[in-house]
């Protein structure tokens, strides 16, 4: 029988709201799947699209994004930027049909610990559905 | 109507004088134009000063060397012109430069800005062709008929916008059947009506937007889909993609020739993205081979993030890819859609912010929330 498929997905949470929210999920002892390699960025702006892609080509099967809530950054504008530039390589994504669902940017608040691990595990299980992502896998590239 | 003067001369020679009398009197200090060098065909972009240098100036010569939006921001990158200077730009070259100046990188200051209704440009292959001259008196008999002229760059056969913006002065040319007889120029700015003073003409009214310029634009709308379709990355986008790059050899010329990628020190040229030995081991784990030069589609993919939103679809880059791969078509394709996301028209005005660089508050509501 094949071997079951764990995917390897890159989550980059800003410091302040999203890395908070997964501690509290932590410590509070909330299920959260393994699949997910956590890197701690200051701010979700910091993540540009090239960390993404890189990571999309060099052996993620999915990416996620968190930081706070509009309004609530720490920087107060960079999430807004951050939505942006996301909106803008997730539409191209789309016309390049490079499976857009493998990208995702979600709003997690330092309270929030079991929204994060909703989030996380359904991303994880979608993932999952998907299957290994060809980009990686391609010795073309 | 629009206001323009008409000049009883060939198209090119009633141009070429008039800035040649603006150079003569010292209204104009310089003239940024296309010259002839003297090796036959080879032809440049250049500042002229001189009125004995400006005889070799071809303004309306059908190539694009490099695309001027760029060589004009070099000029005015540490600071703006300080004397007044004329500069013969294509309609893509002037959207450029506003891209350019929108990322201060460039000064539009004093510039009187002429342009034309464009035909397009030969591919830069052509400059080597034995017959040259033959082939750039078809391009003009094709520019009269308002066709599509096949030597043309794929981006031109299919660019619906070759009517200028931001331009002082337009010169008609296309579907201008008597290009040979009379020299047509629209004074679009208070600017143009001033130094088209100068001009040995008589004023006139007349119509920029002629059927024939809609004949063509229709014409180019519909080449359009046919170039896009052929690009098409269909189901499986990732195959195709990799088949569309899969002969690059990631020399980046696509790049440095591109006027919005103004980067001092692009990123995809710096070592940054390099594997070290970790990187290359886990990726040859999973791949079991790997392509050398390696990030071919991390360049190109990292690329269109950076600039297609502001891409102006000159075609500088399949122009120049030694491998023919339809760089510009791709990403004008891409480009358009991203223009739509964010009702961005790159070039039209040098006081609207980049789309990256600005942001609402309420917008993408559906981004986040999952
Ligand atoms: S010019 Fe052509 S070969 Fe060179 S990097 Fe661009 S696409 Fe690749
Ligand atoms: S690809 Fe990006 S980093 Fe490189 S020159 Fe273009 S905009 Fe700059
Ligand atoms: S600090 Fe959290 S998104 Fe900016």
């Amino acid at each position: 029988m094949e071997k079951k498929f764990k995917p390897n997905i890159v989550g980059f949470l800003c410091n302040w709201c999203s890395y908070a929210g997964a501690d509290l999920a932590g410590s509070s002892k909330t299920q959260v799947d393994p699949s997910l390699s956590v890197i701690r960025v200051m701010c979700s702006s910091r993540v540009n699209s090239n960390l993404i892609l890189s990571s999309l080509l060099w052996g993620a099967d999915g990416v996620l994004v968190a930081g706070c809530h509009p309004g609530d950054c720490h920087y107060e504008q960079g999430n807004y930027y951050a939505r942006r530039r996301f909106a803008l390589l997730k539409k191209i994504t789309k016309i390049l049909n490079l499976e857009p669902d493998r990208i995702q940017l979600s709003w997690i608040s330092a309270s929030e610990g079991k929204r994060y691990a909703e989030i996380v595990n359904q991303f994880a299980r979608d993932i999952t559905k998907k299957g290994p992502n060809p980009l990686t896998r391609n010795s073309q590239t | 109507m629009a206001k323009a003067v008409k000049i009883k001369k060939k198209t090119e020679e009633g141009l070429h004088d008039f800035l040649k009398s603006l150079l003569d009197k010292e209204i104009i200090k310089g003239v940024f134009i296309l010259k002839k060098m003297d090796k036959t065909g080879a032809v440049s972009y250049s500042l002229i000063t001189d009125p004995e240098e400006f005889k070799k100036a071809v303004p309306l010569y059908p190539y694009m060397p490099v695309n001027a939006g760029k060589a004009l921001a070099n000029f005015t990158l540490l600071g703006k012109a300080e004397q007044p200077i004329a500069a013969i730009l294509r309609p893509c070259e002037i959207r450029a430069f506003v891209e350019l100046v929108k990322r201060t990188q460039g000064d539009f200051e004093n510039f009187l800005i002429i342009s034309l209704t464009c035909g397009g440009v030969l591919t830069l292959k052509t400059i080597s062709e034995p017959d040259q001259d033959k082939l750039i008196s078809q391009y003009w008999e094709s520019v009269k008929k308002a066709e599509v002229f096949e030597h043309t760059r794929e981006a031109c056969q299919f660019c619906e916008h070759f009517l200028p913006l931001n331009a002082d002065i337009t010169v008609a040319a296309v579907g201008k059947k008597d290009l040979d007889e009379e020299c047509l120029l629209f004074l679009n700015t208070p600017k143009g009506e001033k130094f088209a003073q100068e001009a040995s003409g008589s004023s006139v009214s007349e119509e920029i937007e002629t059927e024939k310029v809609q004949q063509l634009k229709k014409k180019r709308e519909e080449l359009k889909e046919k170039y896009v379709q052929q690009t098409e990355t269909g189901e499986t986008g990732m195959k195709s993609l990799v088949n569309v790059f899969a002969p690059c050899l990631g020399c980046h010329g696509c790049s440095h020739v591109c006027p919005i990628c103004y980067c001092t020190l692009c990123e995809f040229d710096s070592k940054t993205l390099q594997y070290n030995a970790d990187g290359l081991s886990s990726d040859l784990k999973r791949k079991g081979g790997l392509k050398v030069p390696s990030g071919n589609l991390l360049f190109h993919l990292g690329r269109m993030t950076h600039m297609a939103v502001s891409c102006i679809s000159c075609g500088m880059c399949s122009d120049v890819c030694p491998v023919n791969i339809p760089v510009a078509t791709v990403f004008s394709k891409a480009g358009k859609s991203l223009q739509k996301v964010f009702d961005y028209f790159p070039g039209k005005d040098a006081e609207e912010p980049v789309p990256g660089g600005t942001y609402k508050e309420e917008e993408f509501a559906e981004i986040g929330e999952q």
